[in-house]
């Protein structure tokens, strides 16, 4: 057993009203650049549609994430090392999106607007971006945004084609719900095992996926490798960026801007402690539909004192084992699985996970004297408008069972609460029914309504006094003559352990690639 | 000195290239080590791009070798081998020229490609622009040395001229006498070329030193420890 400690977010998708603040906080914060102008780490899409950039989770098409090979061996979909070499991949990416596929970013020319006093009323045209020339809008971030002109894009999302229910898009029967979309920090990151330079990473203490903005070569085999197209090309520094986690706040102890920002309450940060060296062997399962379970397996319980006390030997520190006993995400996926991954047919094996949504069907159900026979929600999320099969596509790689226990605990949760609060009767035997007590019933919806931030957010801080500092860590080679500037100190540490005795072998596997399992 | 203007040309101009090239290399590669990228255009215009970079990649890589065996390899050892000039030469053009045509074909694109796609073009530096040329004028002068002006003048065998210039230029013994009676299309060949050699690693050219090896045996998942104290 290997075990790390990764921060991890669940979004619950129940509360989204779609007001896109998080990407509009989280934008103005990491990508309002030159070159960035298109990248959006976070941003919000409304479903059924074809999301941003078009199509993203057709991996026909785009060939993102991991497959198993003839043998059941995991291998990136988009070629292995060979194939990328032998086939020329290196000269052209066959895979990568193109700017026309996110959108080509533009701003308005604001200045006709104070020009002097004309007989016509000034308009302010839209400009690119890119090459400062007036330009057409035909596509955006957001086109189909709350399903506008979905009756010419809806069916071309690939969720559609792979379920059993006709989706309607005449407007009476039509469902929408939103998902909120960011770097899912895998644990089985493609990009990162993409990366011909060497140039992305896992966060050894925390898992976040960083691009060395030094060592990116810019080869863009991250951005095809990535099923879920959240590292984005920068066209004027030609390298990689992607969704930091705003790990400068994680640090701190604080959340991220969009969680902070989030009017809906809907986003929970916290730690989840697994197991590094089964990682491969879950994300080789052929069932798509088991994926979601068998990365729950990864997960280990923070509150079993073995555990903790291999925590502590793989040098973990304790508040961060504190910060994963009290972890929101623990309690939503592990204890209660009401959250699950997005995609994990990918076998990306995701830490960014979602709460279904429940919305469109308690509308319906509450005028139906739901109170007094709390058996009216099983047929009716059977029957829900956003169709089982959908969610089950989107969170659970087809697996339907889990997502309907899900809502049915969401729902049986909220009758409970209201006949609570309005002083009625309620039958608590139907909470057993859902795997609920009346404690465990209260302080989930303590954790989904009420969400304080303190329960939102349980972020341990950094030990920075235990790390050298981030400008040393860089190296500065050729700087000996300056106190404390000798070698690197980024090799600091290796020189300690070889003194003490550990092969360079060893020390190669530790430090620099946190020994982890593949070759 | 009966020909000043030649001995610059063949005994001092090389070395400044190849120095430019050899330290601007060093210079790059350990002081700004980031820098360093491919500069892919490939998210602003694919299409023209997948034609002309693999057709020119895969021609240049060809001619590059060509080139090496071409200059590298003196006439005594083929002659040993019992090698015909004649077959010699005939294998010589049908390698340099399928590699001369993938790289002029996919040069030719590119170049189109940078100066017509607005795009990619309002997002180029002068440097780029300047490479894209530089290269489609040396790949023109190279066939045009090779097709044409090599059978103008049948008299005229680089292999027991330029080529043992180009070797002496190693030992820095150059005699650049060997240089003078060289067709001209030859000579702007190799006045060019030296001067990519020298503007090499100031511009996107040097990506191809970047090659990414380590990528075959290293692991697919990358961890990082920040050190410790």
């Amino acid at each position: 057993m290997r075990i790390k400690a990764q921060i991890s977010m669940v979004l619950n998708l129940d509360k989204c009203i779609g007001c896109h603040t998080c990407s509009v906080t989280c934008k103005n914060t990491w990508t309002n650049r030159p070159g960035a102008e298109y990248m959006w780490f976070n941003n919000v899409e409304t479903k059924p549609g074809v999301g941003y950039p078009r199509g993203w989770e057709d991996e026909d098409h785009y060939h993102g994430g991991w497959h198993l090979n003839d043998k059941g061996h995991l291998e990136l979909v988009a070629g292995n090392k060979l194939n990328k070499i032998a086939l020329g991949k290196i000269f052209y990416n066959p895979d990568m999106p193109e700017l026309n596929d996110y959108y080509e970013p533009w701003t308005y020319d604001y200045q006709t607007l104070f020009s002097p006093a004309k007989k016509h009323q000034p308009v302010a045209r839209a400009k690119s971006q890119i090459t400062g020339q007036r330009m057409d809008l035909k596509w955006g971030p957001n086109w189909d945004d709350d399903l506008a002109g979905s009756t010419e894009t809806m069916q071309e999302d690939p969720n559609i084609k792979k379920i059993e229910t006709e989706i309607k898009t005449n407007f009476e029967n039509a469902f929408m719900m939103y998902l909120p979309r960011l770097c899912e920090h895998c644990l089985n990151a493609p990009c990162v095992s993409s990366c011909p330079s060497g140039a992305m990473y896992k966060r050894d203490e925390d898992g976040i996926v960083l691009v060395d903005q030094e060592k990116c070569r810019g080869w863009r085999f991250c951005m095809t490798g990535c099923p879920y197209k959240k590292v984005y090309f920068n066209w004027k520094t030609n390298k990689a960026e992607k969704c930091t986690f705003c790990y400068p706040r994680i640090e701190e102890g604080l959340p991220t801007v969009c969680s902070e920002t989030c009017v809906g309450r809907i986003r929970y940060i916290g730690v989840i402690l697994y197991d590094a060296d089964r990682v491969k062997e879950a994300a080789e399962e052929p069932d798509d539909t088991k994926l979601y379970e068998r990365q729950l397996d990864l997960f280990l319980d923070p509150n079993d004192p073995e555990v903790v006390a291999e925590a502590q030997k793989a040098g973990i520190a304790d508040d961060m084992i504190e910060a994963a006993q009290n972890s929101p995400i623990y309690k939503m996926a592990v204890e209660q699985k009401i959250a699950f991954p997005l995609h994990p047919e990918y076998r990306t094996m995701p830490m960014v996970w979602y709460v279904p949504p429940l919305s469109p069907i308690m509308n319906y159900f509450e005028g139906k004297d739901s109170l007094h026979n709390p058996e009216m929600i099983f047929p009716a999320i059977d029957e829900m408008r956003i169709p089982v099969d959908y969610l089950a596509s989107l969170l659970t790689g087809g697996n339907q069972e889990v997502i309907k226990a899900a809502l049915y605990k969401l729902a049986m949760m909220r009758l409970y609460m209201r006949a609570k609060t309005a002083g009625k009767d309620f039958d608590t035997e139907k909470l057993a029914r859902v795997n609920l007590t009346e404690t465990t019933a209260t302080d989930l919806y303590r954790l989904l309504a009420i969400a304080k931030h303190e329960d939102r957010f349980v972020i341990p801080t950094s030990h920075k006094e235990q790390v050298v500092p981030a400008h040393e860590a860089q190296g500065t080679v050729g700087y000996e003559g300056c106190k404390g500037c000798s070698l690197a100190s980024a090799h600091g540490s290796m020189f300690a352990d070889a003194k003490a005795g550990k092969t360079s072998e060893e020390i190669y596997a530790e430090s620099f690639y946190g020994g982890i399992w593949r070759d | 000195m009966a020909h000043p203007v030649d001995w610059f040309f063949w005994t001092v101009y090389p070395y400044l290239m190849l120095g430019s090239f050899f330290f601007g290399t060093i210079i790059r590669f350990v002081f700004y080590p980031g820098t360093i990228t491919a500069k892919s255009s490939e998210l602003l215009e694919k299409k023209r791009l997948m034609i002309g970079s693999i057709h020119f990649h895969i021609g240049i890589i060809l001619v590059f070798f060509g080139h090496v065996m071409g200059v590298l390899i003196p006439k005594s050892w083929t002659d040993a081998l019992g090698i015909s000039n004649e077959l010699y030469h005939m294998f010589a053009l049908i390698g340099g020229g399928v590699g001369g045509l993938l790289a002029l074909v996919g040069i030719f694109i590119l170049t189109w490609r940078r100066f017509s796609d607005i795009r990619v073009h309002l997002t180029s530096s002068m440097s780029d622009l300047i490479v894209d040329v530089a290269l489609l004028v040396i790949i023109i002068l190279g066939m045009w040395a090779s097709f044409v002006a090599g059978p103008r003048n049948p008299d005229f065998n680089y292999r027991t001229s330029l080529a043992i210039w180009a070797r002496q230029l190693f030992y820095f013994r150059p005699n650049y006498l060997l240089m003078v009676g060289v067709p001209l299309t030859y000579k702007i060949h190799v006045v060019c070329g030296l001067a990519i050699f020298g503007f090499f690693p100031y511009t996107r050219l040097v990506h191809a030193l970047a090659l990414p090896w380590q990528y075959i045996y290293r692991r697919y998942l990358v961890y990082r420890r920040r050190p410790t104290i």
